[in-house]
C-alpha cells in the first residue's frame, strides 16, 4: 500500500472530462472540475443529477467511463479505493455494527498500520465529543451521534481529500444546522478539501466556500454562494437556489450598460453585464425579497423596473418576512417577499398593486425555463434501483 | 419464514439475528373466556405430551439394567453410561464416533462452499445465475430415497468405493443447498456501505472480507453449520445407499432395531439430547445476560 503515512494537508481534486454511463442510463455527461486545496466545495443539485456518482468514482467504488481523476496533480483513476487518500463519510453513515465505536474509528489507521491508532482514534473522538461513548456499538448512539463518529472515522485518516455524500439528511433541522456548524468548524481546524454532495440549497450556500450546481450529469454554475444566488446564469440555477420570478421575451432595446425586454407588454431593465444574452429572445428574472410592493402607482424612475398592476392572489406570514404572491396579466405571477418592518401585512388579497425593482438587482439567463425543465421528483433510490434493473436486464440478455 | 429464521428455531435461537432481538413483546393475557380458558391449555399439553415421549422413553430407558433387548423395564442402573462403549466391541461408539467425524468434515465442506455460492449469488450477476438459485433447491425438494440411490449409482459407474469419503460427499451435497438458502438471506440484507465503507478505509479486498463482511455473515455462518450437522448427523437413508460397509449411529440404531436395540444407544442419544439442550440454555442465558448489560449503558 502506499501510503504509510497521513497527508500533510489537503489536496487539490481536478475531474477532467469525466463521462460515466450506466446501461441504459448517463450519470454524467462531461466533467471537467477542480478543486483547490483546503477549500470547501459543495455539489448542489436535484436526487438523480450525478452528484453522489461523482463522489463514488472520486472515492473509487465506482470507475468512470471516460476521463480521469486526479488527487494533488497525481492520476488515481486505475488505483482502487483502498489506495487512494480519500476518505467518506456515507449517508447511512455505513458504521461498523459489529465493532464499538473505538474500533470503527481506528479501522482506517489500523489497516495503513500507523503509530498508536488507539490514541488517534480517541483523539478525534475528542474533536466530534464523543470520546466518553468509545466503548460504546453504533446502534447505542443516536443519528446525530452516529454521524459525528462517522466524520471522525473519517477525518481520523487526515485524507487528502474528504467526501461527505448528504451526511446530514437523516437528520432533523435543529440537528442539521448545529450539525453544520461543527462540520463547517472542523473543516477550518484540520484544513482539509472537502467535497461535499448535498441536494439541500441552503445547506449548501451555509457550509461552503464554493458552490457548482449540477443537473443531468452536468454543471449548471460554479462559484462563491453569494454570487451563484445574486447572479444565477440559468433558469435551473435561478430556481434550484433559491426562487425568482422569470419573465420572457424579446429585447427590444440595447445599450452598452443595459438591454431591455418586452415582457407582455412591461419592459424590463437589466444591467448588458448581468446579462448572458443581448438579443433575442431573452428570460430575465429577479429574486423575490429584491421586489417591493406598492398600493398606489409610483412615479417611474430611470433606475427602477415598474410592473402592474396586478392583483394580490395569495398572502402568507411567516413571522419575519410575509410572501406575496401577484397575478399581474400579461406577466404572470410574481413572488414578492416582505420584510415585517411595520405590524401586520401590507396588502391584502383582492389588492390591485404594482411591483418594482431596482434595476441593478435584475438578471438576464442563457436559456429559458421551458429548455430548462427538470423532473426533481425521482428520489435517488428509485434511481439506484432502476440502474440495477437495467444491469440485471442487460446480463441476462448475454 | 427465511431460512435463517429455520434455521433459528431448530437450533433454538443459537443464531443470533438481530430480528429476533427485537421482536415486540406478546401482548399482556387478557382474561380469556369459555373454550379458550381450558381448549388451548389442554391442545398445548397433549401436544408437549406427544412431542416429549419418545424423548423422555429413550432417556429412562437408558438407565434400564436391559440384557440384549431393552424393550421391558428390568430395573435401574447407571451401567450403561458407565460402560457405553463396551458392549458388542464398542460398536455403538465407532458408529458414533464416525458420525461425528462425517458430520463435521461435511459441515466444514457444506458451509465453506455455500457461504461462497451465496455470496456469489447475492452480491454478482452472471450467467445462469437464476438456474443456479433454482437448482440448489432441488436436493432438498428431491426425496431422500431418490437422491441417495442416484448418488450410489454414480459411485458404482464411476467405481469409487463406498467409505466414509462417499458419506461425506454424499452429506456436504444435501447440506450446500441449506447453507446457501441460510446464507443467502444475510447476505442479502447486509448493507453494501458497509463493505464500502472497509474499502474506502483503506482495507484491501481480503481484509474487507475478513474484517467486515465475515463477521457480520457470521451468525448466519454458525446457524448454517449447526444446521448443516444436525442434518448430516442424524440422516440415515442417502446415508445407507452410500456408506458400505461403514456405520453410522442412525445406521447403527436402524440395523440393531431389528434385533434389539442396546441401551448403550439410548445412553448415547441421551448425551446428544442433553448436549444440545444445554447448548441451547448457555447460549440463551448468555444473551440475556448482554442484552441486561447493554440496556444498563444505554
Amino acid at each position: 500500500m502506499a501510503m504509510r503515512e497521513f497527508a500533510e494537508r489537503g489536496a487539490d481534486l481536478e475531474l477532467v472530462g469525466i463521462h460515466k454511463r450506466f446501461p441504459g442510463f448517463t450519470a454524467i455527461e462531461e466533467l471537467d472540475l477542480t478543486i483547490p486545496a483546503g477549500s470547501f466545495f459543495a455539489l448542489l443539485g436535484p436526487s438523480g443529477c450525478g452528484k453522489t456518482t461523482t463522489l463514488r468514482l472520486v472515492a473509487g467504488l465506482d470507475e468512470p467511463t471516460n476521463g480521469r481523476i486526479l488527487i494533488g496533480g497525481t492520476d488515481v483513476t486505475a488505483t482502487r479505493s483502498h489506495e487512494r487518500p480519500v476518505n467518506t463519510v456515507f449517508q447511512s453513515y455505513a458504521l461498523f455494527p459489529h465493532m464499538t465505536i473505538l474500533e470503527n474509528v481506528a479501522f482506517g489507521l489500523r489497516r495503513r498500520r500507523i503509530d498508536d491508532p488507539a490514541g488517534k482514534a480517541h483523539e478525534a473522538l475528542r474533536l466530534v465529543e464523543l470520546d466518553h461513548l468509545a466503548q460504546r456499538r453504533p446502534q447505542q448512539l443516536s443519528g446525530g451521534q452516529q454521524q459525528r463518529v462517522a466524520l471522525a472515522r473519517a477525518i481520523v485518516n487526515r485524507p487528502a481529500l474528504l467526501l461527505l455524500d448528504e451526511p446530514l439528511g437523516a437528520l432533523d433541522l435543529k440537528l442539521r444546522r448545529q450539525m453544520q456548524l461543527e462540520l463547517k468548524a472542523i473543516q477550518e481546524e484540520v484544513g482539509l478539501t472537502f467535497l461535499h454532495v448535498t441536494h439541500d440549497q441552503e445547506e449548501a450556500m451555509t457550509m461552503a466556500d464554493t458552490v457548482a450546481v449540477m443537473n443531468k450529469g452536468r454543471i449548471e454554475q460554479m462559484g462563491a454562494p453569494e454570487e451563484l444566488y445574486e447572479l444565477p446564469r440559468t433558469a435551473f440555477v435561478a430556481n434550484f437556489l433559491g426562487q425568482s420570478n422569470l419573465f420572457t421575451g424579446d429585447v427590444v432595446g440595447a445599450t452598452d450598460t443595459a438591454i431591455a425586454v418586452d415582457a407582455a407588454g412591461s419592459r424590463i431593465v437589466v444591467p448588458a453585464a448581468r446579462a448572458q444574452r443581448h438579443s433575442g429572445q431573452v428570460t430575465v428574472g429577479v429574486r423575490p425579497e429584491k421586489v417591493e410592493l406598492h398600493r398606489e402607482q409610483p412615479a417611474a424612475e430611470a433606475d427602477r423596473n415598474l410592473i402592474g398592476p396586478g392583483v394580490v392572489t395569495d398572502v402568507s406570514f411567516s413571522g419575519v418576512s410575509t410572501q406575496y404572491l401577484v397575478e399581474i396579466p400579461g406577466a404572470g405571477r410574481v413572488l414578492v417577499f416582505a420584510q415585517n418592518i411595520s405590524f401586520g401585512p401590507a396588502a391584502a388579497e383582492g389588492d390591485r398593486v404594482w411591483v418594482s425593482w431596482a434595476v441593478e438587482h435584475g438578471f438576464g439567463l442563457e436559456d429559458t425555463p421551458d429548455e430548462a425543465r427538470f423532473q426533481a421528483d425521482a428520489s435517488t433510490s428509485a434511481i439506484a434501483a432502476q440502474h440495477r434493473d437495467a444491469l440485471v436486464a442487460e446480463l441476462e440478455e448475454h | 419464514m427465511s431460512g435463517e429464521g429455520q434455521a433459528g428455531a431448530v437450533l433454538g435461537g443459537l443464531a443470533e439475528s438481530e430480528q429476533l432481538e427485537q421482536r415486540p413483546q406478546p401482548t399482556r393475557d387478557r382474561p380469556r373466556r369459555g373454550l379458550g380458558r381450558w381448549l388451548l391449555p389442554t391442545y398445548v399439553t397433549i401436544a408437549f405430551a406427544f412431542l416429549m415421549i419418545p424423548i423422555v422413553y429413550t432417556f429412562v430407558f437408558s438407565f434400564n439394567d436391559s440384557v440384549k433387548s431393552n424393550i421391558a423395564w428390568r430395573g435401574f442402573t447407571f451401567d450403561k453410561w458407565l460402560n457405553v462403549c463396551n458392549v458388542e466391541g464398542g460398536a455403538v461408539c465407532q458408529a458414533f464416533g464416525n458420525s461425528i467425524v462425517i458430520g463435521l468434515v461435511a459441515t466444514v465442506l457444506a458451509t465453506t462452499l455455500g457461504t461462497m455460492i451465496a455470496i456469489a449469488l447475492v452480491r454478482y450477476r452472471f450467467r445462469a445465475r437464476s438456474a443456479i438459485s433454482l437448482l440448489l433447491f432441488l436436493p432438498m425438494a428431491t426425496p431422500e430415497v431418490v437422491l441417495g440411490a442416484g448418488l450410489a449409482a454414480q459411485f458404482l459407474a464411476v467405481g469409487v468405493p463406498k467409505d466414509m469419503v462417499t458419506i461425506i460427499l454424499a452429506h456436504t451435497m444435501f447440506c450446500i443447498s441449506f447453507v446457501v438458502v441460510t446464507v443467502k438471506a444475510r447476505v442479502a440484507s447486509l448493507d453494501p456501505a458497509l463493505e464500502e465503507a472497509g474499502r474506502d478505509l483503506y482495507g484491501s479486498p481480503s481484509q474487507v472480507f475478513w474484517r467486515v463482511t465475515f463477521p457480520l455473515l457470521l451468525p448466519g455462518i454458525l446457524a448454517a453449520a449447526l444446521l448443516s450437522f444436525a442434518l448430516s448427523f442424524d440422516d440415515f437413508i442417502i446415508t445407507n445407499f452410500n456408506s458400505g460397509s461403514v456405520s453410522t449411529f442412525p445406521k447403527y440404531i436402524y440395523i440393531s432395531a431389528a434385533r434389539g436395540i442396546p441401551a448403550e444407544a439410548n445412553v448415547i442419544a441421551s448425551a446428544v439430547f442433553l448436549f444440545a439442550m444445554i447448548l441451547v440454555i448457555t447460549v440463551q442465558v448468555s444473551r440475556a445476560a448482554r442484552e441486561k448489560r447493554l440496556a444498563k449503558l444505554g
